[in-house]
């Protein structure tokens, strides 16, 4: 079971205690600069945390795995095996001897303790730059149920992240997207909503209807999809603590697909086709129908906000074949910002605001790409016989796509990739996998 | 049920031009999520066995042809197409208990949100073209799977080209939804 909702904020606040320190090494040499292109992962050294009592032994080594997993799987660093130690951690206010850890070429040290009462964890941590002999920022305490224990570790993870590339984390975050079985002419398809990793999967519906492509909420408690519940297509928004649908006011006489949330959270952006015209509409809050945003009669789709929400991107066949234009929230003249060969396809604003993402075909290859808002430094990140449907991480540094296999066994699976294009990575899904979008970083 | 599968399939060929969907009939069919595709129509034991009565769904399926095909990317009906939805319309025409549904279906070269627009679009084509020889509007609607349920599986244009269709599905009795 998933424990959103009992972690509350104040559970989890980062207390900054006693044995905080002096925070001078913050601008010294441990840095990543994630956009110059990191070939050398960054080696750290991360001795099982301490077990500060008898229960707390097996969580401590369970946290410790789960946050180096984190930091290793972004590519950016790589964790120093222990069997190369020539010291230990055996409690977590000991004096760090940092010419044991040069003399092993780690450049960060994470140290950290767990300790448990009842069913509250608590978690300690802190980080060294062990070339500059200094604390890299202050120690920080964690608390929560024994449930969210993986939380826990991906704050600490999250902080160490953050700390070291400037950027923020986003390992604390979840996913959700439509979990596959059986093959592709009888494919069952049920919603579901994991860990960003792939831990802790929970499925939101049954496999009685077809469902696709769900969207995160920005404040991540809800989701929009489309079901074929009613033997149609519509759009659907749940709950996803309490697994509970909302309805939400769209015409049913029209099929209405591909919806997005707005910024604020209440306005939603989708599709609707008519007549067999697909075109944009928009629904505010409060609102009993829809306002539509396009006209044309060509196919317009796939519409995703900018992260200030004046602007809409999307996917449009006015030009012939299925290219990317911006036009304002409100509506009104588009602009294409497409302009390479092939078709475009299913943009995605970065939570960053500085790029879009998309999926290119060209040739008989899909490929996932990004370029600038405005359609210039246009770059192709993945390649493959099938790649589509971009997510951001909440920090606009990865991307995660479905890739299909070909042929009559074909499958899906979810991949992650970095911006720069390095370190595609498969997602770990207990079946096939499709359609992820990522949340926001939980609070 | 394999063997029967892959025997229809030949039986298929040799038919060439009402060659009907071997999926809808074999294993499975109208299991999980069909939707308005699976109505239990045409039980294996039906097929091919000649002398259908004229008014029932498996003679609309198997004699006039329940589907039309499309070219990449395309909604425009071909004289073929044509042909096929002129018969279905004079069918629906001598049979008005029967309401349909028209689904518009794409290959899976494509993301899924464009070909969810492209089916729409191929279903509403066949739609337009029955009422324009007769059929009462109110007793059709479309829907669109996009790449949601190909017939064909294989990742090759002879694949594609079947799975690029409109499938007009018959009932008895009013549309629901």
């Amino acid at each position: 079971m998933i424990t959103i909702r009992t972690i509350a904020l104040a559970a989890l606040a980062a207390l900054a205690t006693g044995f905080s320190v002096p925070a001078t090494a913050q601008d010294g040499p441990l840095r990543i600069e994630i956009t110059e292109g990191v070939v050398e992962p960054l080696p750290f050294a991360l001795p099982t945390f301490v077990a500060e009592d008898g229960g707390a032994g097996e969580l401590a080594a369970d946290i410790s795995q789960v946050v180096a997993a984190d930091l290793t799987g972004t590519g950016l660093f790589r964790r120093i095996p222990s069997e190369a130690f020539v010291s230990e951690v055996t409690e977590f206010t000991s004096t760090v001897t940092y010419a044991n850890w040069k003399a092993i070429n780690a450049q960060a040290l994470i140290t950290g303790a767990v300790t448990t009462e009842g069913d509250t964890v608590t978690v300690k941590f802190r980080l060294f730059d062990v070339f500059s002999e200094a604390p890299l920022g202050e120690g920080l305490q964690m608390r929560g149920s024994r449930e969210s224990w993986r939380r826990l570790a991906h704050k600490v993870a999250d902080a160490v992240y953050s700390r070291i590339t400037g950027e923020s984390g986003y390992f604390d975050s979840r996913v959700v997207f439509v979990s596959e079985q059986g093959p592709k002419d009888q494919r069952q398809k049920r919603l579901a909503v994991m860990d960003y990793d792939g831990a802790n999967v929970q499925y939101l519906t049954d496999g009685r209807s077809l469902v696709l492509a769900p969207r995160f909420s920005p404040s991540g408690d809800r989701v929009l999809y489309t079901s074929y519940e009613s033997g149609f297509p519509q759009i659907y928004q749940m709950d996803v603590g309490s697994v509970t649908p909302r309805p939400l006011p769209v015409p049913a006489e029209s099929m209405t697909f591909s919806p997005r949330y707005a910024p604020d959270g209440e306005t939603i952006v989708f599709s609707a086709a008519t007549n067999g015209n697909t075109d944009i509409y928009r629904l505010r809050p409060g609102a009993s129908t829809p306002e539509q945003l396009t006209d044309a009669p060509s196919i317009e789709t796939a519409p995703s906000y900018s992260p200030d929400g004046n602007r809409i991107v999307f996917e449009s066949d006015r030009s012939g074949t299925p290219q990317l234009y911006v036009m304002p929230a409100n509506g009104g003249e588009a602009r294409r910002i497409s302009f390479g060969q092939g078709r475009y396809g299913t943009p995605v604003w970065s939570p960053r605001g500085d790029l879009i993402a998309f999926t290119k075909q060209n040739q008989g290859r899909f490929h996932i790409g990004v370029m600038r808002t405005d359609g210039s430094e246009e770059r192709l990140l993945t390649a493959s016989f099938l790649d589509e449907g971009p997510t951001w991480a909440p920090n606009g540094r990865v991307l995660m796509f479905t890739r299909e296999s070909s042929g009559a066994g074909g499958s899906s699976s979810l991949y992650s990739v970095d911006v720069s294009g390095r370190n595609l990575s498969l997602v770990d899904t207990p079946e096939a996998a499709s359609d992820p979008a990522w949340s926001p970083l939980l609070p | 049920m394999r063997g029967f599968k892959v025997g229809l399939s030949i039986l298929c060929v040799a038919g060439l031009a009402a060659c009907s969907d071997p999926g809808r009939f074999g294993p499975g069919a109208g299991g999980p999520g069909m939707g308005p595709g699976a109505n239990g129509f045409g039980q294996p034991g039906s097929v091919g066995q000649g002398a259908l009565d004229p008014s029932s769904a498996a003679y609309f399926e198997e004699t006039v042809g329940d589907r039309v095909l499309f070219a990449v990317d395309q909604s425009t009906l071909s004289d073929e197409a044509r042909g096929r939805l002129a018969q279905q319309a004079q069918w629906l025409s001598r049979n008005p208990e029967y309401t349909a549904v028209i689904e518009g279906h794409a290959d899976e070269q494509g993301t899924r949100e464009y070909n969810l627009a492209l089916g729409a679009r191929r279903a509403a084509s066949a739609r337009d073209f029955l009422v324009a020889q007769g059929v009462a509007g109110s007793r059709l609607r479309t829907v669109t799977y996009g790449k949601e349920r190909p017939i064909e599986i294989c990742s090759t244009e002879e694949c594609y080209n079947q799975n690029r269709r409109a499938v007009t599905v018959i009932a008895a009795g009013g549309l629901t939804g």
